[in-house]
This record gives C-alpha cells, structure tokens and sequence, in this order.
C-alpha cells in the first residue's frame, strides 16, 4: 500500500514539473540534427538577446586534424559532429549573421573549447547589446557549484538507493544498473519521438524501467538464487547482461547523442544562487522521491519488511515475511528510481547517449560504497557527498576532465580507513 | 560470400598478436582470481600501465627498449602494490569494486588535457616502437604470409605466451602455488597454519599485474600507437568472457579462451557482413552487425557463467567460488 502512495505521489510531482514547463517551448522539439557518422559533438542554440532563434550562421570546428563546419537551423540548433574528444577551436563565421545581430561583448571568437567526459559539448554564443558574460567571483562560483553538485549528487541517490536496496535484499553487486539508468532516458526519448505526450513519455518511461527491474528479477535472478548461484558467480553475470543491453541499446537507439524535448533552458537567479531551471527541477524531484521512499521504509510494513530481509532473510522468511515479493518489489522500485535517475542525467548533461548510465556507474557504486554497502540512507549521504565533490574539485583548481577522477579516489580512501562506509555496521568486512 | 577469406582472416586471427595480447591479459587473470580467488575488474589498468609506462619512457625519457620494459614492469608491480594495500583486507566484492575503479582513474588521468605533453590526452601517444622492430632478426621477406615486421611481432608476442604459461604452470605446481590455492579455498585454514595470507595475496597480484603489463605492451607495439580509449572497462570485461571460456584455473585455459573468443568474433562479423553485401539480410545495417556480435559477447558471458561456469577445460571442483 505505501508503495502505491509513493507512486502516485512521484507521478504527481512529476506532472507538477510538466505542467510548469514553460508554455514558450511548444512546439514540437525536433531532435537536434544529429551528425551521423561521429559519437562526438560539438553544439549549441543561437539565440538573440529577445531569445529569437538566429538561422543561418555558419560555425566552424577545427582541431586535432580535423575541420567540421554547421550553419544553424531555423530553430537556430547548430552541431557539429568530430572524431575524437579534445580541444577544438570554434570560429563563428560573423559575416554570416543577420543583419542588426552582434556578438555580445566579451564573447571570444574564435574560441578554444574542450571536452571533458561527455560526447557533446555545448558552446554558447552570447548576442545583442546589453549582454556581457561578466567573470564570477570564487565565492559566487562555489556556491553555484554546491547547488549544482547537490543535484547531481540527488540523481546519482535514486540510482543508488536502488542499487543498494538489491544488494541489502539479494546481496547482488548489479553491473547492469548503469543501464537501467540508460533505458529510463532512452524510453523518454523513443516515446517523444513517436509523438506522444512529454508527461505520457515520462510515465511510461518509468513503468518500463519498473516492468525491467521486474523482468530481471524473474526471468534471471530469482532462478539463479533458486540454483543457489553464489554472489561472484551473480556479479559476473551482472557484467554480461550490462554488456549485452548496452549494445542491445546502441543498436536501436545509435551511437549518437540526442536531446530531450526542453533541455535547453538558460539559468535563473534565485537569491544569490544562479542555476538553469533543469538543474532545479532535478533538485526537487529527486529530494522528494528520497524522502517518499524514506518515509515508505521507516514508516510502512513493507518498509519495515524490506529492511528486515536486508538484515537477515532466513530470519524474515521465519517471521513470516514473503522473501520472494520483497525482493520483487525492491527490482520494481529500484527499476523506476533507477530510470527516474536516468531521465534527470540525461537533463543534467544534458543529452541521451547509449553508454550515459555506464558513465555514472562507478560513480553510484561510489555512492554505494561510501555510505556502506547495503545501507540505503548511507547510499543517500554518500551519492550526495559524491555529487558535491564532483562539482566542487572544478571549483579548486582540478582540471574539468579530471573531476570524476576525485569522487572515485575518495572512495578508494574511504575504504582504506572506513571499510563499512560512513553508516555501515562496523562487522567484519574483510 | 567469400568463404576462403573469412576462414583465412578467422584462422589470422588465431594467432594474431591481439590475440597474444588478450591471451596474457587473461592468463594474468587466472593467476589473480582461478588461483588465487582476487577478483580483479580492473585489468586493462595494467595493461594501460604496461603500454603508457613503455611508450612514455621510451618517448619522453629516450630510455633504450629494454629499459622502458623494466620501467614498465616496475610500474605495473607498484600499481599491484598501492591497489593491494587498502583491498586485499577486504571482502571479494570491494577489490572488484576498487579495482574498476582504479583502471578507470588511471585513464582518465591519461586522457586528462592537463597531462597532453606526457601522455598525448585522448590521442594517446605513437611511434614509440622503432627500437623494438630495428632488433628483427628475419631479412625483408615474406614469412607464411607475412613480411618480416608482422611475423616478428608474432614471433616475440606467442614466444611470451608461451614462456609465461610455462612459468605460471611452474608455480602453481609449485609448494607456493598449492598455499595460493589453499587461500582460495579457505583464506582461514591457511591462515591457521602460519602462513602470511596477505602477503601470498599481493605477490600473486604483482605477477597477474605484471602479466597486464606485457599484455599491454603487446597490445600496442604492432599498432605502434596507444590511445586510452582502448583501456576501457570493456576489455576487462573481455578478458574475463577470454578466462571464463577457457577455464579460470587453467594454464593454457586463457590462451584457447582468447583464440575462441577472437576466432568467433571475426567469423561472426565477416558472415554477418557478407550476408548483408549479398543482400540475405536487410534489416541490418554493417555498424549494427559489429554491434551484434557485442551483444553475442554479453550473452555469452551470462550463458558460461550460468551453465559452465568451469569453462572449456576447467575442472568444477576448481572454482575459486562454491
């Protein structure tokens, strides 16, 4: 029953968010022009200061022996497909703008861009008059950062209250989580382009990733655990099914990055906080479906029921627990919040790629880990510290390809000196 | 469809020096996790350690090639080293965990752009295997097929194969081997009886490490280029598809098992790409067909573990899990 509530509550938030998004934007989000024969991309939207699309402008990307050029289309989308990630020079042909229409003051062209892990790079171009991109200040930067890095760190939670809740249940180390994140944004994307409706797209995004997590379980895991396969055994099987859905995903959806409808969206000031309205909605959403699910586990039977089976599944069994739906209901749940996750990283990055959720795996095992394993407020406290820190290493100096690089060897640290993890059990672990 | 030339490219690949290359990888692997039950994800770390460690010295520091080896070594046996340290106390799941890890910091350090001058960033580094083919011993020629550069490298790559499966087989018959196994078994009996468990588990580390090492040097001198983009999870996840098919506690298991999985994946793509030439099969495009044989890769994966978890040689009884 409590589950259900947390369900239609999620939905509820969910259409909240939708009905919010602005009016403005529409019409039909076309998928940005794709470049077809790159994974990687160089993009962006050119826009004049009344925020009117610019058509027309031809850009140029040259770089690491290679030159690419894009004019931009009539929603003013650009991009630019290129071979490999890393530094290009992108040159803004001005005579090729409309006349009245400037480069805003300050705006560098050309300009030398880098990639850093994602396979699209946006670049923006500031117009018109009054626009200057003024330098921030360090306190200003840190504080946007935090915000920022408290948003990735929620999304990364919902992947990794997931994952932790089948490990607490099954003692599983799932490798195929990264692509249940993957399938959440893949099946928004695939419902948009067949025309439906952005929120019918979400719901059912989400009840795909749920009839996933179910899927799994009965079709693969429940039989092994019938076999008594043992964890290794489970955890290398895990690692084939990532691979064999990772490509079972390329397959169909391609190698190339493509947009949600909205995922373009300028920053708002709120107080002294400036963040892209994207990034807010994230915020929310994920901060209320941890809480529900807080809530569900403290407060509820089946709360009460799952933590008894992460505890100690003989004992639960004996108690009269139903083990087997427990654990059912934990893929379901852990399938939703793992495809909820996936549709907010797809924002966060933004773009859908095939190999997005496999991006940020390590990074929720880190969360996971951090926290302790199988401790589902510890995976909340450590995706949260791991999204921060993320966002936070740019801030003091680390270079912006490095900064996974940071999160992941904190965790190596914390497991040299805190085995269980911030809230694990200090049993033996070793 | 050209069937002798989709069995003349399966049968190249038998002995390709890839194959070589993945072979030691995985024979690496059956010393780390057949023998010794560590659950090592993070082998194409060492094996990005061998081949940055060899073309970095040899190009940055201008060492001779035999120097740039050592170093090479070196490096990967201090990898082994700092990655035991925190993980060997631990429990299987945590050094699987912090090993995949660590193979991926290390390649985002040498994809880093901060680092472009040492390690080449995402472009990886090239030309550093001059001194390497100025020792081939054959005259300009044709060998079997091939001219002198590509039999020499074979030559070098299956000559290593077979020394370190000799050596491997040598150990592990070896009273250190049986204490090796013994810890696979039962870390606690061994303990028991005196032995330094930790320390057994590190040097049997340092060894699949240093077996990466050369991996990745075979791996790269025929290509005559390194680019981190091949140090990806994916080839660990590879080798271990190499070592599960062979058979994990076996000396020559990873060896066949790389032969396997290499023969299969060029057989699958040469038929799939001919039946698409030919016009058989429409509804599916030459990239999808490469992906395909990825998704047979998972598959197949699931489908060993699940039903032979023993491989093609193993013996059930040894599996470094019950």
């Amino acid at each position: 029953m409590g589950l259900q509530k947390a369900m239609g509550a999620l939905f509820a938030v969910l259409l909240a968010a939708l009905l919010a998004a602005p009016a403005a934007q529409a019409d039909t989000p076309s998928p940005s022009p794709a470049p077809e024969q790159f994974q990687n991309s160089i993009s962006g939207f050119l826009r004049d200061d009344t925020r009117a699309p610019i058509p027309g402008v031809k850009i140029t990307a040259t770089g690491n022996g290679f030159e690419g050029s894009a004019t931009s289309g009539a929603n003013g989308a650009w991009s630019i497909g290129v071979p490999v990630q890393g530094a290009y020079e992108v040159k803004l042909d001005t005579s090729t703008l409309p006349n009245g229409i400037k480069l805003a003051e300050g705006q560098e062209n050309p300009r030398k861009v880098t990639f850093s892990q994602t396979s699209n790079l946006s670049v923006i171009f500031a117009f018109g008059k009054g626009i200057v991109v003024t330098q921030q200040d360090f306190g200003q930067n840190l504080l946007n950062r935090l915000v920022a890095g408290l948003s990735f760190g929620l999304l990364l939670a919902l992947a990794a209250v997931g994952l932790s809740l089948i490990f607490g249940t099954t003692g599983l180390t799932n490798f195929a989580h990264g692509e249940m994140v993957t399938l959440g944004a893949v099946l928004v994307f695939t419902f948009n382009a067949m025309n439906l409706p952005f929120w019918l797209a979400i719901v059912l995004a989400l009840l795909g990733g749920g009839l996933f997590g179910y899927v799994q379980d009965a079709g693969l895991w429940r039989p092994l655990r019938r076999r008594g396969t043992s964890l290794v055994p489970m955890m290398i099987v895990s690692i084939g099914l990532a691979l064999a859905i990772r490509y079972v995903i390329q397959f169909f959806f391609g190698g190339a990055t493509q947009q949600l409808p909205y995922a373009q969206s300028s920053e708002i000031q709120i107080g002294p906080v400036s963040i892209s309205p994207n990034n807010l909605w994230s915020l929310v959403i994920s901060a209320v479906v941890i809480a529900l699910i807080g809530i569900v586990l403290l407060k509820t039977r089946l709360g009460k029921a799952t933590r008894a089976v992460a505890d100690n599944p003989a004992l639960a069994a004996a108690s009269g627990i139903d083990v087997d739906s427990v654990i059912r209901i934990v893929w379901i749940v852990g399938g939703m919040l793992a495809s909820l996750g996936g549709i907010l990283w797809a924002y966060y990055r933004p773009g859908v790629t095939f190999d997005m959720g496999s991006q940020i795996l390590l990074l929720i095992f880190a969360g996971v880990t951090l926290g302790g394993l199988g401790t589902v407020f510890g995976a909340l406290i450590g995706s949260i510290v791991v999204g921060i820190f993320v966002e936070l290493t740019t801030v003091f100096g680390l270079a912006a390809d490095l900064k996974y690089v940071g999160a992941l060897f904190i965790m190596i640290v914390v497991l040299l000196f805190r085995p269980q993890g911030i809230l694990g059990r200090r049993e033996r672990v070793g | 469809m050209d069937f002798g030339f989709i069995f003349s490219s399966a049968a190249g690949e038998l002995i390709s020096p890839t194959t070589a290359a993945y072979a030691l990888a995985a024979l690496g692997l059956a010393v780390h996790f057949g023998y010794s039950g560590l659950l090592n994800f993070g082998q194409a770390g060492f094996m990005a350690v061998g081949a940055y460690g060899f073309a970095i010295s040899t190009l940055t520091f201008k060492v001779p090639f035999f120097v740039g080896l050592l170093i090479a070594i070196i490096c990967s046996v201090a990898f082994a080293f700092i990655l035991g340290i925190p993980t060997l106390r631990l429990r299987a799941d945590y050094l699987a965990i912090v090993t995949i890890a660590s193979a991926e910091i290390l390649r985002y350090i040498v994809t880093t752009n901060q680092l472009t001058g040492l390690t080449g960033s995402a472009n990886g580094l090239a030309a550093f295997e001059g001194d390497f083919f100025v020792m081939n011993p054959f005259p300009p020629g044709t060998y079997l097929g091939m001219n002198n550069r590509d039999f020499f490298i074979r030559v070098v790559g299956w000559g290593l194969v077979v020394v370190c499966c000799i050596l491997v087989w040598l150990l592990m018959r070896s009273p250190w081997g049986r204490v090796l196994k013994g810890i696979r078994e039962d870390e606690n009996a061994v303990r028991s009886l005196g032995k330094n468990v930790y320390s057994y588990k590190m040097q049997a580390l340092m060894i699949g490490g240093v077996l990466g090492a050369l991996s990745g040097m075979i791996f790269t001198l025929p290509r005559g280029a390194v680019q981190p983009s091949n140090y990806g999870t994916e080839l660990t996840f590879f080798l271990w598809t190499c070592l599960l098919l062979g058979g994990m506690a076996t000396v020559l298991g990873p060896v066949i098992g790389a032969m396997i999985f290499w023969v299969v994946l060029s057989l699958t793509q040469s038929i799939l790409y001919g039946l698409i030439e030919s016009g058989a099969v429409t509804w599916l495009t030459t990239v999808q067909a490469g992906q395909l044989r990825y998704i047979l890769v998972g598959v197949a994966l699931m489908l060993l573990m699940i039903f032979r978890p023993q491989g093609v040689f193993g013996n059930k009884k040894e599996l470094a899990f019950a």
